[in-house]
């Protein structure tokens, strides 16, 4: 075997062209078994292992949660399918060049410095709940839920080796990604699915007539465990509709659905919500209750373990990467509009660093659901100025794409939107008691009114300047 | 023909990830073996299913 210089390795590397910078040509979209495959591999994902177990900690009742999770998960894909579908494949351009024309270059360095930096945090968390599979082997100090910093140098060496795995296969692209993930998806939500019906005798579910009793009695009883909030039906409904709100009604997710031949491949992401969010999310309940039961860990890796032993473990490192690995390329993507020289698998390898460092701390685990529901807010207003701008500004005689069509390198109706809607958003936590997982909605009613009244303002001012 | 084959041993292995943990539910064997059999079916599938799968996501591109 030749020995490959790094030269012909860099410019192999650079040859990979993702399109990042204009729409995508037509030989290069997909067909829906990729959008199966990336959606399912994405939201059957580590977390299912935490987020399951929290529900069954803020005391939801069985029928709320089964009712919640069927009416939150329709929402999030009817805001993927008629939301974020149509404008990406209209475009075929991803989030950052489409708010690159509205919002003009300053805004979107801002924007995407936020925005990488919450997806690096995502993808933290999400090697970290790889990181807590690998620890049981290997008898590594695994954090537990009040932990906030690194436990030591296992857990140190762990996330690293895992962080460099998964930020190669990110510099491999979008292909590479979907190709791992629709691999992946069907095995791991049997995993979910094996782990869960394991344990049930150990509940004390002996037939199926018996579940029901069991679900009630043992699983999600209603009663919340102390310092925690009971989560009512609509806790439930709304958490699901915006646990990927900077996905659907953000945007970010034209990334991926520039790629696709019909908007209506934005139902795909069903797959990912009911088989995600729904049997994972339910089976993880299980699987947390009977460690509650037990009186032992409850870390994702631990509960996996006990519900499948090694093929547990395997598939938490598995669905921490597949989730992680979409992730990573999405910060990379959000990167290289700032350092528009650098190719694409640099500005990987460096998101890809930043993302290992942040992993080491299970603060981003631990508190994954205030954390997901704050960075769909922070990212939200950005995909409702988008949405205004694509199909409102038309239908008031209003220019769209205004920054790019004027030359603005900053446009103050789309940056005051943003700031404003937070701060609005702010006031209803702080002084109306509106829970974080409720502020999307009004939030993005709110963003959607003020950017068109700026865009009004803005542009009325624009045509006097050029009348006088 | 050997693509075929290929698909039924990857069947096979998601079979053996699944059908034991309904077995353990119904009594039949114990959770041990569920877990012995739930990774050689892990084994199975991944050493499967790429041989076939990287055909089938060429094609749907």
């Amino acid at each position: 075997m030749g020995k490959l210089s790094s030269g012909t390795v860099v410019a192999r590397l650079d040859a990979i062209n993702e399109f990042d910078r204009e729409p995508v040509a037509s030989n290069r979209l997909q067909g829906p078994g990729n959008f199966i495959g990336i959606y399912s591999g994405e939201h059957v994902a580590g977390t299912e292992f935490v987020i399951g177990p929290l529900f069954v900690a803020h005391g939801v009742t069985a029928g709320d949660l089964l009712g919640g999770l069927l009416v939150g998960n329709l929402l999030a894909v009817l805001s993927w399918a008629f939301i974020c579908a149509p404008i990406a494949v209209r475009t075929r351009l991803n989030l950052y060049w489409k708010l690159r024309k509205i919002a003009g270059p300053y805004l979107l360095l801002i924007y995407n410095l936020v925005n990488a930096l919450m997806f690096c945090f995502l993808a933290g968390a999400m090697i970290s709940v790889a990181a807590t599979a690998v620890g049981i082997p290997f008898d590594i100090n695994m954090p537990g839920l009040s932990d906030l910093y690194p436990t030591g140098a296992g857990w140190v060496a762990t996330v690293l080796v895992i962080g460099c795995a998964v930020t190669l296969l990110a510099i491999l692209g979008f292909e590479k990604i979907a190709r791992f993930s629709k691999l992946a998806a069907p095995w791991l939500l049997l995993v979910f699915v094996a782990s869960a019906l394991a344990v049930l005798p150990q509940l004390g579910v002996g037939s199926w007539s018996e579940l029901k009793e069991v679900a009630d009695t043992k699983i999600w009883t209603g009663a919340p465990m102390e310092g925690r909030v009971k989560f009512t039906f609509w806790h439930v409904t709304f958490f699901a509709w915006f646990a990927n709100m900077a996905m659907h009604i953000g945007m970010a997710d034209m990334t991926l659905l520039r790629y696709a031949r019909k908007w209506q491949y934005g139902f795909a992401s069903a797959f990912g919500m009911y088989l995600g969010h729904f049997i994972a999310w339910i089976a993880s309940g299980i699987l947390v209750a009977l460690a509650f039961q037990e009186n032992a860990e409850v870390a994702p890796g631990p509960i996996a373990y006990m519900g499948a032993g090694v093929a547990g473990l395997i598939a938490v490192v598995l669905a921490g990467w597949t989730t992680a690995n979409p992730t990573i390329y999405r910060a990379g993507l959000a990167v290289q509009t700032i350092t528009p020289n650098w190719k694409r698998w640099k500005v990987t390898l460096v998101v890809g660093l930043v993302t290992s460092v942040a992993a080491l701390f299970p603060a981003l685990m631990m508190r994954l659901l205030d954390f997901v529901a704050l960075y769909g807010l922070l990212l939200m207003p950005m995909g409702a100025i988008i949405f205004a701008d694509f199909w409102i500004c038309p239908k008031l005689g209003l220019h769209q794409d205004f920054a790019e069509r004027t030359g603005r390198l900053f446009s103050w109706p789309a940056g005051l939107t943003w700031l404003l809607t937070l701060g609005l958003c702010l006031v209803l936590n702080r002084w109306f008691d509106i829970e974080i997982f409720f502020l999307g909605l009004p939030g993005w009613f709110i963003a959607t009114a003020l950017y068109l009244g700026f865009a009004i303002l803005q542009q009325r001012r624009a045509s006097t300047e050029l009348a006088v | 023909m050997k693509r075929v084959i290929l698909q039924l041993l990857s069947l096979a292995g998601l079979l053996l990830t699944v059908v034991p943990s309904a077995m353990v539910l119904a009594g039949s064997i114990q959770w041990q073996t569920h877990a012995i059999l739930m990774l050689i079916g892990t084994a199975l599938w991944f050493a499967t299913a790429p041989l076939w799968m990287r055909g089938q996501t060429a094609s749907d591109a």
